[in-house]
């Protein structure tokens, strides 16, 4: 399957690529890993005029705690958070969710910002970026500015980045040691996208009880969606099996999943439920 | 069109390419190189799998503009002139094929695994090709010529390809 024609530039600054994608309009996209652009180009569900293939230019690309937080740069490939030390050892979250996410040929080119980006309500970062309650940098030609990820999914595709707009970077509160994060999705095969996935990100007291709670959910709504009442029933209690069956009750109330090929609405409530019920233990195990 | 240059398996090539040409269609017909095949052609089967720069890549989700300046390997550019290389006799030791038609991309894939993890364990390595199918051998044999190949690459003892009969 070969894509519809397009004319295709590799600018080498953030400044040109900003110009370009002014100049070219709407029918232009930027293309980062590609692999969620490219397959849907060769079945020409998409098909723009103009590519603007950001990969050539430098310092998008980075993994760092700063300033009270954790920055990620958009380019920054599934691959290297499934091996940077500091997602290992502290942001369990990325590591459960990277290895879930399509295969290793898919990551080796895959970036989170395109992950993000695409406004899919299937793809997994986006609920992980709902649980740590993480905020997106975009840029257009007059500077930058941060957005919470709570207003940032607009609908199927889109997104609060527009026309003439990057996705420069993404930036969340640095964990510490009094919290824990996990995610998971129930997948019919490798690289399938999620039957129901749920991120959880949970902070403690040093009385034991719950300080903070996020929990995001992945596929089982028409926009990436943030679990609220079950985040509230966690926020302030002791964390007993009863508060986290509550939680996990919530989310499979509040979220809206499709019957599809994946499962009924009934079943996938019933995983969102079990899900949430095991990532709060998982997330609880890891502060 | 667009003119690019890079090297396959070590050898400088040029090009003038549209940008919608995949990568996986520059290799196969305007190198004419067959090694690399296209089975799914939607970046679900890793038949397509070459290296670029090191990593593996399905070539058939890879614009060919997107080569430029890169290095790529495959499945040709794996023997040398002293033979072949570890992880092609791993998978004739292991009889690690049936109709091939997955095997060059389940080698290549592997190439970027070992260098990575030399000594990878069952499940690793049952991860670490979770983006190639193969719908003939069942997987166990893939498993033991990666061992195999592995032990090689590190001077280690080399792990029987006998059959197992369960
Ligand atoms: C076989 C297969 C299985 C997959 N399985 C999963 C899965 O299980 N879970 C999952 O989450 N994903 C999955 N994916 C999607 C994959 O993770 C994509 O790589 C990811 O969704 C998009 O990232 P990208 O860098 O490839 O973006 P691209 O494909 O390059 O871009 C995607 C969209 O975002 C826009 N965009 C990209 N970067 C930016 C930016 N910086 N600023 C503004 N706009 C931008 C592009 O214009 C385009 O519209 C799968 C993909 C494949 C091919
Ligand atoms: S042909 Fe490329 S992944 Fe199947
Ligand atoms: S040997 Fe036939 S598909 Fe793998």
């Amino acid at each position: 399957m070969i894509p519809e024609g397009f004319e295709y530039a590799a600018p080498a600054t953030l400044n040109d690529a900003l110009a370009l994608l002014s100049q070219y309009g709407e029918d232009a996209k930027i293309l980062a890993g590609g692999h969620s652009l490219i397959p849907m180009m060769k079945l020409r569900f998409a098909a723009p005029t103009h590519l603007v293939d950001i990969n050539n230019i430098p310092g998008l690309s980075y993994i760092k705690e700063e300033g009270g937080y954790l920055h990620i740069g958009a380019m920054t490939k599934e691959v290297e958070l499934e091996e940077s030390r500091i997602i290992r050892d502290k942001y369990h979250i990325f590591t459960d969710a990277s290895k879930l996410i399509a295969d290793p040929q898919v990551r080796n080119f895959g970036t989170i910002g395109g992950n993000i980006a695409h406004g899919d309500a299937a793809n997994d970062h986006p609920a992980v970026m709902i649980a740590l309650g993480a905020e997106v940098e975009i840029t257009n030609s007059t500077g930058s500015r941060w957005v919470s990820i709570d207003e940032f999914f607009y609908g199927f595709y889109t997104t609060a980045v527009q026309q003439g707009e990057i996705l420069t970077a993404l930036r969340m509160p640095a964990l510490n040691g009094k919290s824990g994060t996990s995610y998971h999705k129930l997948e019919r095969k490798v690289g399938d996208y999620a039957t129901a996935g749920v991120a959880v990100a949970i902070t403690m007291n040093d009385d034991g009880t719950c300080k903070s709670a996020g929990i995001g959910l992945t596929n089982v709504n028409p926009l990436p969606l943030r679990a609220k009442r079950s985040e509230e029933a966690l926020v302030g209690t002791g964390l007993t099996d009863e508060d986290i069956l509550c939680a996990a009750q919530y989310a499979a109330e509040d979220c809206s999943p499709n019957d599809d090929l994946r499962g009924s609405e009934e079943f996938k409530r019933d995983m969102v439920k079990v899900i949430t019920k095991r990532m709060i233990k998982k997330a609880i195990s890891r502060t | 069109m667009h003119e690019i240059k890079f090297k396959v398996n070590g050898v400088e090539q040029t090009a003038s390419v549209e940008p919608r040409l995949l990568l996986v269609h520059l290799i196969r017909e305007n190198l004419s190189m067959t090694g690399t095949h296209i089975g799914c052609d939607t970046t679900s089967c890793g038949a397509c799998t070459v290296l670029i720069d090191g990593k593996s890549a399905k070539a058939c989700t890879i614009l060919a503009v997107q080569a430029n300046g890169k290095d790529i390997t495959t499945v040709e550019g794996l023997a040398t002139a002293e033979g072949l290389h570890p992880i092609q006799e791993g998978f004739k030791e292991a009889h690690a094929l049936q109709c091939g038609f997955c095997t060059p991309g389940m080698m290549l894939r592997a190439v970027e695994l070992l260098e990575k993890n030399p000594n990878p364990t069952e499940e690793e390595i049952r991860w670490g090709i979770s983006g190639n199918l193969c719908r003939c051998t069942g997987y166990n044999n893939i498993v033991t010529a990666i061992q195999y190949a592995g032990a090689k690459m590190r001077g280690a003892e080399l792990p029987s390809t006998e059959p197992e009969f369960v």
